[in-house]
């Protein structure tokens, strides 16, 4: 276990920023901190480094208890939003000076440095000062500073949030190759959930100072643990329907609610891929136009607007979009596959339901 | 088509750029009062000063600046701006930084109270000192039997000079230390340093240029004041008197060739100080201008890239 944090609680002034959070990070983890701004998962990352304190509970760092050991001797490397790096240090100066910092020989800060640049493919910017670089070969000037003194832990605070689309993906994939190659412990702060998924072995979910949910990028999209969960990661179509002689009903829409009191208000949510989608009138149960298509690459993202005005999203691919003859305008039909009822008296979501309705014959691929 | 299209866009742009630039006319209409204005005001006194200063011949020149009690002045003067000077590289330093870097209660108060001597009129100042530490000031008797001596003294004129420059460095400091932030001080304790370390090798190079000005502007107000010292020192010639006070007495005396010799070493001084200040703004510009020129080299990316997605 490289990092434990027990009972953390954080107050600033009344504000209480992280609330009794619980959570472990194992040796060579890459865990990806995600929620939205505010959520308390900075402060969390900056509890870890000892940039600030927690009002209680207690952090372990390789099971040493590292509540009262200042930043400087935690062997952390912290990489910041901003990259900090000093404006008034070539890039060589900035690897290397926690290791002048730390007293090491000259020779082998040297090879040190040396190393990281050759492994960061900053050859020929040794000299650049900060504002000579290009974003990306400033982030990567800012991970090498941060891992020059071999730290046991590397933190970093939305390490991606200052360069452009196009960069940021390759960072991405970078960031994935190198943890693999370093095999460092590693802890990344992001509101992307994107790149949560795409990047972490595993992400832990903050929402206004809360740990919501800790689990692999599969755990928390096919199974959240709560409504916040389900709709922050992926899209979530969210309908409130109101119950009725046991069928939850919103609008042209029913739900089977059996044993549900009549009056009873249901938050019914479901994906995107589980709306099943046909040009063929008949063959699925509600009916719909197609009001607008959003092309995202090789899945497609469609609105549906129901005779009442009710819109649901749904998702399919170019290939089945395309052989379908879908267009912007076109009345379609559709079925709701799979969904789950948010809002009910437990604490935790219950399970996905099926759809009781007859399954026509499978038409394409579903997604 | 594309011609045509291209044609379009050249015009669009030639019209935008007349958009956003002022007519000729304007521009050297502007410029003609700005430096008629400069020449009048600022370029013809000063020339001025050093004329009258020779107007007598280099003889009366020399004896008045050699004279014993301007000579006691000039060395009054440097001592005054020697120990302002560093008291105020520290105060400005923790001032600007205590107001940049930490949040607390009274920190609106510090800053109107640093703008203070800028807002006070130096003889007001002067007073001041005059009200706490003179013979008949709050202090004054407690200082007599103790054998201190502020008031038509060195001391006064120096804790006179220290208030009136007071904010000249922190001023300077604080802006550029808000924009910097603790981000970087933050990263350096992360990789290991102590809070010396840090202020030493990342908060006093970040915040060079602006302390180096804000010392130049505090050194000529140091040895330009006038009106604050004038109130403390009692103006003894040969012992509480600096530069600008003996160019007034020369010049009440009827002595206009000597307040002028006097006066044009000040001017000098000044000179000298602009000139410095001068070299140090063109250096800053060139050191911007290097960096906007430098070619930035992408090549670092594409090479790293081409090898993580090798792998």
């Amino acid at each position: 276990m490289s990092i434990e944090l027990k009972n953390i609680s954080k107050k600033f002034g009344e504000v209480a920023a992280v609330n009794n959070v619980n959570f472990s990070v194992n040796d060579g983890e890459l865990v990806g901190l995600l929620g939205p701004s505010g959520g308390g998962k900075t402060t969390v990352l900056r509890m870890i480094a000892g940039l600030e304190l927690p009002t209680e509970g207690d952090i372990f760092i390789r099971g040493e208890r590292v509540n009262d050991l200042s930043v400087q001797k935690r062997n952390i490397g912290f990489v910041f939003q901003s990259y900090a790096l000093f404006k008034s240090m070539s890039v060589a100066k900035n690897i290397a000076f926690g290791l002048t910092i730390k007293k090491w020989k000259k020779a082998d800060i040297e090879a040190r440095v040396a190393e990281l640049i050759q492994l960061f493919g900053l050859s020929g910017l040794e000299k650049r000062f900060p504002h000579q670089l290009s974003g990306g070969q400033r982030q990567r000037v800012a991970i090498a500073r941060a891992l020059a003194p071999k730290p046991s832990v590397l933190l970093l605070d939305e390490p991606f949030g200052a360069v452009d689309a196009k960069i940021r993906q390759e960072l991405r994939e970078w960031l994935v190759t190198l943890h693999h190659e370093l095999n460092v412990t590693t802890i990344f702060v992001t509101h992307d959930q994107e790149e949560a998924m795409e990047v972490s072995n595993r992400i832990v979910i903050f929402s206004k100072g809360n740990l919501e949910q800790i689990g692999t990028p599969r755990e928390v999209y096919e199974q959240p643990a709560n409504e916040f969960v389900a709709r922050f990661v992926g899209v979530m179509n969210v309908l409130e329907a109101t119950v009725g002689g046991g069928v939850a009903r919103i609008n042209e829409i029913e739900f089977p609610a059996t044993g549900q009191e009549d009056g009873a208000r249901l938050r019914i949510g479901f994906r995107p891929y589980a709306v099943q989608v046909s040009n063929d009138l008949s063959l699925l149960p509600y009916r719909a136009v197609l009001r607008h298509t959003f092309f995202l690459g090789i899945l497609l993202r469609l609105e549906m607007e129901l005779p009442s005005g009710l819109i649901i999203r749904s998702r399919m691919t170019k290939e089945d979009y395309a052989q379908q003859g879908l267009e912007d305008g076109r009345e379609v039909s559709f079925q709701i596959k799979n969904y789950r009822v948010l809002a009910s008296d437990s604490a935790t979501l219950a399970p996905e339901l099926e759809s009781k309705y007859q399954q026509p014959p499978t038409m394409g691929e579903n997604i | 088509m594309a011609g045509i299209t291209k044609k379009q866009f050249t015009a669009g742009r030639t019209k935008s750029q007349r958009g956003a630039e002022e007519s000729s006319l304007v521009k050297w209409t502007l410029i003609s009062v700005a430096m008629i204005f400069c020449s009048v005001f600022l370029l013809l006194p000063l020339v001025n000063v050093f004329a009258q200063a020779f107007s007598k011949g280099w003889g009366v020149y020399w004896n008045a600046l050699t004279n014993p009690d301007a000579w006691s002045a000039i060395k009054l003067t440097l001592l005054v701006a020697v120990f302002c000077v560093p008291l105020n590289v520290v105060f400005g330093l923790a001032a600007a930084w205590a107001i940049a870097k930490f949040e607390f209660r009274g920190k609106a108060l510090l800053i109107t109270l640093i703008d203070l001597p800028f807002s006070i009129s130096p003889i007001v100042a002067g007073l001041m000192f005059v009200v706490l530490f003179g013979l008949q000031g709050y202090f004054g008797e407690w200082l007599r039997d103790h054998d201190f001596k502020i008031i038509f003294a060195v001391s006064g004129i120096i804790l006179a000079t220290v208030f009136i420059t007071f904010p000249f460095v922190a001023r300077e400091l604080i802006p550029i230390m808000q924009a910097t932030g603790t981000d970087q001080e933050q990263a350096a304790l992360t990789l290991g340093a102590n809070g010396w370390q840090t202020f030493w090798h990342v908060t006093l190079p970040s915040v060079k240029w602006g302390l180096i000005y804000g010392v130049i502007l505090c050194n000529a107000r140091a040895m330009g004041e006038y009106g604050a010292v004038r109130v403390v020192s009692g103006n003894i010639a040969g012992k509480t008197q600096t530069m600008p006070l003996r160019v007034e007495s020369l010049n009440d005396g009827f002595q206009g060739a000597a307040a002028f010799a006097v006066a044009s070493l000040l001017a000098l001084l000044a000179l000298v100080t602009l000139a410095f200040k001068t070299y140090l703004e063109w250096r800053q510009h060139r050191e911007f201008e290097l960096a906007q020129h430098a070619v930035i080299s992408e090549s670092g990316d594409t090479t790293f890239i081409a090898k993580g997605k090798g792998e």
